[in-house]
């Protein structure tokens, strides 16, 4: 699983009928340490996330196990909103 | 399955039911000289592992095993702790 900031929505109409009344939403991913990564990723919204929520996306085969998505042809699931992040690393600032 | 250190929490309220009581940790994936390497990421915790232990994990839909019955949506869980290793090297 890995941190993410949502970035944006995206709209499709003609679609697989299985995604019908998902939300999908583009995400950044993000490292622990607040910087963001390069690329985008077009996730499925399971917990209603809004535009600059820090939010965990799990991929690959597991985000079909996200609330509501089974034997749907998603491979990338938004499954948390973030509040805290805490690192031990950050002594060092 | 890979060699990791913990290295944080994160704390999230709003999130898929089956995530519900489970833990999250920061984990910064090692070599088998436990240098850093790759993204840190977000892994569920099955062991019970806490700040700054040497820990193995493992990566795919088997990192949701260890929860079973529950279909818990996770790709990398904590599956170990490292009391441990032992590695020869080449001279």
């Amino acid at each position: 699983m890995i941190l993410a900031r949502v970035a944006g929505t995206i709209v499709a109409t003609r679609k697989d009928p299985r995604l019908e009344g998902f939300k999908l939403l583009i995400i950044k991913p993000v490292a622990p340490d607040g910087k963001e990564e390069s690329g985008y990723v077009i996730a499925v919204d399971t917990v209603q996330a809004g535009s600059g929520d820090l939010v965990i996306m799990v991929s690959g085969s597991s985000a079909r196990m996200a609330d509501g998505c089974k034997d749907k042809p998603v491979d990338a699931s938004i499954v948390a909103i973030v509040d805290t992040v805490s690192l031990d690393t950050q002594k060092k600032k | 399955m890979q060699i990791g250190r913990v290295i944080g929490r994160v704390w999230a309220t709003c999130k898929d039911p089956n995530l519900e009581t489970q833990r999250m940790l920061i984990v910064q994936p090692l070599t088998v000289e436990l240098e850093p390497t790759g993204k840190q990421l977000v892994c569920l915790d099955a062991v019970g592992a806490g700040a700054g232990e040497l820990i193995y994990w493992c990566r795919g839909k088997e990192a949701s095993f260890p929860f079973l019955p529950a279909e818990v949506p996770t790709e990398a869980t904590v599956v170990g702790i490292i009391d441990r290793l032992d590695v020869r090297r080449k001279k």
